[in-house]
């Protein structure tokens, strides 16, 4: 039998090795978010909010360039990949949550959790073969459809959790009332599940910007801004992270700091977007 | 509708009304129900027709080496030969995640523990949203930081000095190391790691949270010290959840792309070596679908993605059988 003495002090050795455990894992956070915004903010200009990248020779001619149609690129595909994932993502988790007794339930639950565990490249791999091939060129649209494929699980998990938080009581009270089970659901349990329901629209927002491995197959990434909008939607587009990626793998230093300068605009974006959807839920604690 | 009828028209509205009503209770119901219910079947469409369409795809060099041939197979040659093996892949696959998981469990585990069991609640939240924090940094960004930053740092203060003291001391032993380039193995596992312990934290702590009270307050009513409270009550209840986490991050290792295409020095000839350069089934993909010219190495890019497929399959439905096995009463195995 250990003596007192010999436990407690083994009890306050356990709590130190914790201590330093958590400042360890916690200062690669702090490494790579400084080096980002040093290295970051010292590339970023005007230029590169205004100026498409075109060849390398203007960057190491020093004139001016930049990554507007990348920015622009980047909003659109995102938007267009939310207008997908969530009617389907939504749709998925009021089957689960509305319908519980439905016979599919567990079989959609399985596929959706394997969706959701696949790699992201495979996803970009599929959007390929379902959009780019038929199509016959990379397009916004097929870089879309893949990240719409990385979002929608995650949607469809975070609708279900978020619905089935709302008591069955509310329902039955709207169903006593006479109304119908379709208004009960978009109009009671709905509302009451808006804050979850959006914070996890926001994070898989947040998870699939910062993909770009889905990327690379399907918008495949583009030096100039198109000639007309719908650019955008059916030819090769640049996006931040894939471009991010081209600049860092490149052989000129000009594009290593532009790169830094995509990384701190990508990195903001993604963190904005978490740190809302992080507030959002707080709030709810609270209520 | 009776346009021309000569019925009063207050009894016309009414029977207006009546029709209205049923259709929206009960075909509103019927029609919100199909709706939602397709919904969600295309969800189960998009799992299968992702298997089915790798599957597909990958069949011309599946057929033309033979499944096993092909995930056995240590040459990849789309220059020359035109012969491909996945055995390189694979293995660079699953070395570089099982040794990032285990750089990562303990770092992960005890950051979960501390979260939960000794920090208060105001610190605990700040570090949970820091710890979800490094999850939410894009793969790319921690991969322009590993190319510009970390590597250099690694190759000249790491493996420059312990490279040199093998050179000495054992020079039989230096193929095994390889060249200290910085962009190798060691360098993709360390950021893998990195990039895991999140994952890993927040689904121990998830699991160490769902321990019942009453199982610690009995340690406690015994006279445990803290840490013996945790050692004995709340890890062996918890195990199941932590074991599942684990395999969890596995899997998100196994597919991680970007970071580790960008640090790994890309090379598709075994044998791999420790500091030197390889090459995962994702970073394969990344690097050389873009520039694949013949149809049988596009096919075999993507019988890679459904080895890949398989893998990362094997790996949730593993994690997820561990979860209902062990969490339910926590003492049935082990």
């Amino acid at each position: 039998m250990k003596s007192m003495r010999r436990r407690e002090i083994h009890n306050k050795m356990m709590e130190g090795v914790l201590v330093v455990a958590t400042v360890l894992v916690l200062l690669p956070l702090l490494i790579i978010v400084g080096h980002v915004l040093v290295e970051g903010v010292g590339a970023l200009n005007s230029d590169f909010f205004t100026q498409e990248l075109g060849s390398p020779s203007r960057a190491l001619l020093d004139r001016p360039t930049g990554l507007v149609h990348t920015i622009i690129g980047t909003v659109v595909v995102d938007l267009l990949a939310l207008a997908i994932a969530v009617p389907i993502g939504i749709g998925a988790g009021m089957m689960l949550s509305e319908y519980p007794e439905h016979l599919l339930n567990p079989t959609l639950r399985i596929m959706n959790d394997t969706l959701n565990g696949m790699p992201a490249i495979l996803k970009g791999l599929f959007a390929f073969v379902l959009i780019v091939k038929p199509m016959g060129t990379f397009s916004g649209l097929a870089g879309a459809v893949a990240l719409s494929f990385v979002m929608i699980p995650i949607i469809a998990r975070a609708t279900e959790s978020a619905l089935m938080a709302i008591p069955w009581t509310i329902r039955e009270a709207g169903l006593a009332l006479g109304i119908p089970r379709w208004r009960v659901v978009i109009s009671t349990v709905m509302p009451a599940a808006k804050i979850g329901m959006v914070t996890g629209l926001l994070l898989a927002f947040a998870r699939a910007a910062g993909e770009a491995a889905p990327l690379l197959f399907t918008s495949f990434g583009n030096n100039y801004l198109p000639d007309h909008w719908l650019g955008f939607i059916f030819n090769p587009v640049d996006t931040l992270p894939q471009r991010l990626y081209s600049l860092a793998i490149s052989p000129y230093s000009e594009w290593h700091s532009m790169g830094w300068a995509a990384a701190i605009v990508l990195l903001a974006f993604v963190v904005l977007i978490f740190i809302i959807a992080r507030v959002a839920t707080r709030d709810r604690m609270k209520l | 509708m009776k346009s021309d009828s000569k019925q009063p028209r207050d009894t016309e509205a009414g029977e207006q009304k009546h029709k209205i009503g049923i259709a929206y209770l009960w075909l509103g119901d019927r029609i919100f129900k199909v709706l939602v219910v397709l919904l969600g079947i295309s969800i189960i469409m998009l799992a299968l027709g992702m298997a089915w369409v790798l599957y597909s795809e990958g069949s011309d060099a599946l057929s033309e080496f033979g499944f096993f041939t092909f995930i056995s197979s240590r040459v990849w040659d789309p220059a020359v030969q035109l012969v491909f093996g996945a055995w390189p892949f694979i293995f660079g696959t699953l070395v570089t995640s099982f040794m990032a998981l285990i750089i990562a469990f303990f770092p992960a585990l005890a950051v979960a523990i501390f979260s939960a069991e000794y920090a208060p609640r105001r610190l605990a939240a700040i570090i949970d949203n820091l710890v979800q924090l490094i999850a939410a940094i894009p793969s790319v960004v921690i991969g322009i930081w590993g190319i510009f930053v970390l590597a250099p740092w690694l190759r000249d203060t790491i493996y420059m000095p312990i490279f040199d003291w093998t050179a000495i001391n054992f020079p039989e032993l230096l193929p095994v190391l390889g060249n200290p380039i910085g962009y190798g193995m060691a360098t993709a596992t360390i950021v893998l790691a990195v990039m895991i312990i999140p994952y890993t934290t927040a689904l121990a702590k998830d699991a160490i949270k769902a321990v019942p009270k009453d199982q610690r307050e009995a340690s406690w009513a015994l006279g445990s010290t803290r840490w013996e409270v945790i050692r004995m009550a709340v890890l062996p209840y918890a195990r199941g959840g932590i074991i599942a986490g684990a395999i969890l991050s596995l899997g998100r290792a196994i597919g991680e792309t970007m970071a580790v295409a960008m640090l790994i020095g890309n090379k598709n000839t075994l044998p791999f070596s420790i500091f030197g350069a390889g090459a995962t089934m994702p970073s394969v993909i990344v690097n050389e679908f873009r520039e694949a010219v013949e149809s049988l190495h596009l096919s075999s890019l993507m019988a890679i993605g459904f080895v890949l497929f398989l893998i990362a399959l094997i790996v949730n439905l593993t994690a997820s059988y561990i979860n209902r096995k062990l969490s339910i009463g926590g003492n049935q195995i082990l």
